[in-house]
């Protein structure tokens, strides 16, 4: 029972996506004719631009998103857990980062995880810093933008931006903590 | 080069995937074409919209205001964009590199893009749900304030 509700349910997304596509489609190709009619020139620019950076998109973004689908068969939610409630120190927070890049879903579904594992007492800096690693510095995100922005850009982004994100994570640790103590 | 680095590993763990646990494989694909028709209209806008802007937008007018004249007032409105807007980051890298193409300086895009992923506007109620009002102003102004030096550092390695 459980499964076919599952199933339907995949079946739903899936299909809301295609029309929601085809109804973008039609509502961009409109305006695009219209503002053709205006200023050909520009949108026949407007096209060639287009058609490079969708064919460029069409060369990552599948195997990104396959990427994300194996992800999420090959790492269980319940494995975050396992691993980031038990291990604090250098050892733990390095598992943060990790379990932090790897290619799983969405910031909303890494809040419920975080808030469970402050509710098991794992150290907040170490839950901080899955939780930043999680938004901002994913595998799959990094790869589309070291091609579009270039590996110089995405590799000093990814360091200044895990140096803060341990930095935030003490911070947040260190203040949350002195105001428990005077309560 | 990324992309074939990419389309390289993927393709390994998918037949890895196929070749020790076929359902899993195929729930994976289920999963990847699930996200992929979600993100779908979101990437047909933005590839217009990159179109349009190199179309419609004269080169000066982006230096002008992205360009490289930074001011502390540019910075923080391209950080308050990014952190408003929820345009999922895959699809707002490709719109940063045309921005970049386009004559912007990687400040502004660098905070723009360090805010959209770090500081989240509208997943605020869950966040305050989940974790609490004083995680989750601390995170998100301790974000702000780093994503702002994060760029600024950027704009000058750059």
């Amino acid at each position: 029972m459980k499964k076919d509700k599952e199933k339907t349910n995949v079946k739903d997304k899936i299909k809301n996506g295609i029309y929601k596509s085809i109804k973008y489609i039609l509502i961009i190709g409109i305006i695009l004719i219209v503002l053709y009619i205006f200023f050909p020139e520009q949108i026949k620019s407007t096209m060639d631009i287009s058609q490079r950076y969708g064919l460029e998109m069409i060369t990552i973004f599948p195997a990104v998103l396959i990427l994300m689908g194996l992800a999420d068969v090959w790492v269980p939610k319940s494995l975050i857990n396992k691993y980031l409630g038990k291990n604090s120190g250098l050892k733990g927070m390095l598992l943060s980062i990790f379990l932090g890049t790897l290619p799983t879903g969405p910031l909303y579904i890494a809040f419920p995880i975080a808030a469970e594992l402050l509710r098991k007492k794992a150290r907040i800096s170490n839950v901080m810093i899955f939780l930043g690693v999680w938004a901002s510095l994913k595998i799959p995100q990094i790869s589309v933008e070291i091609k579009f922005l270039g590996v110089k850009f995405a590799s000093i982004r990814f360091i200044f931006t895990l140096i803060s994100i341990i930095i935030i994570g003490y911070l947040i640790e260190m203040i949350v903590e002195k105001s428990e103590v005077k309560v | 080069m990324v992309a074939i680095i990419i389309n390289g590993i993927t393709l390994s763990l998918l037949i890895f995937t196929i070749l020790k646990n076929k359902t899993k494989a195929k729930k994976a694909l289920v999963m990847s074409l699930v996200k992929a028709v979600n993100l779908l209209p979101m990437m047909l806008v933005i590839i217009v919209l990159i179109g349009l802007i190199f179309g419609f937008i004269p080169p000066e007018m982006i230096r002008n205001y992205l360009g490289s004249n930074e001011s502390i007032l540019q910075i923080v409105l391209a950080s308050l964009f990014g952190a408003i807007t929820m345009i999922p980051s895959l699809v707002a890298l490709p719109l940063a590199g045309s921005l970049i193409e386009a004559g912007a300086s990687y400040t502004p895009v660098a905070a723009f893009i360090t805010t959209l992923t770090m500081v989240g506007f509208i997943t605020l109620p869950v966040e305050l749900k989940e974790l609490g009002k004083k995680i989750t102003i601390l995170r998100n102004v301790f974000a702000f304030i780093f994503a702002i030096i994060i760029s600024l550092i950027i704009g000058v390695l750059m």
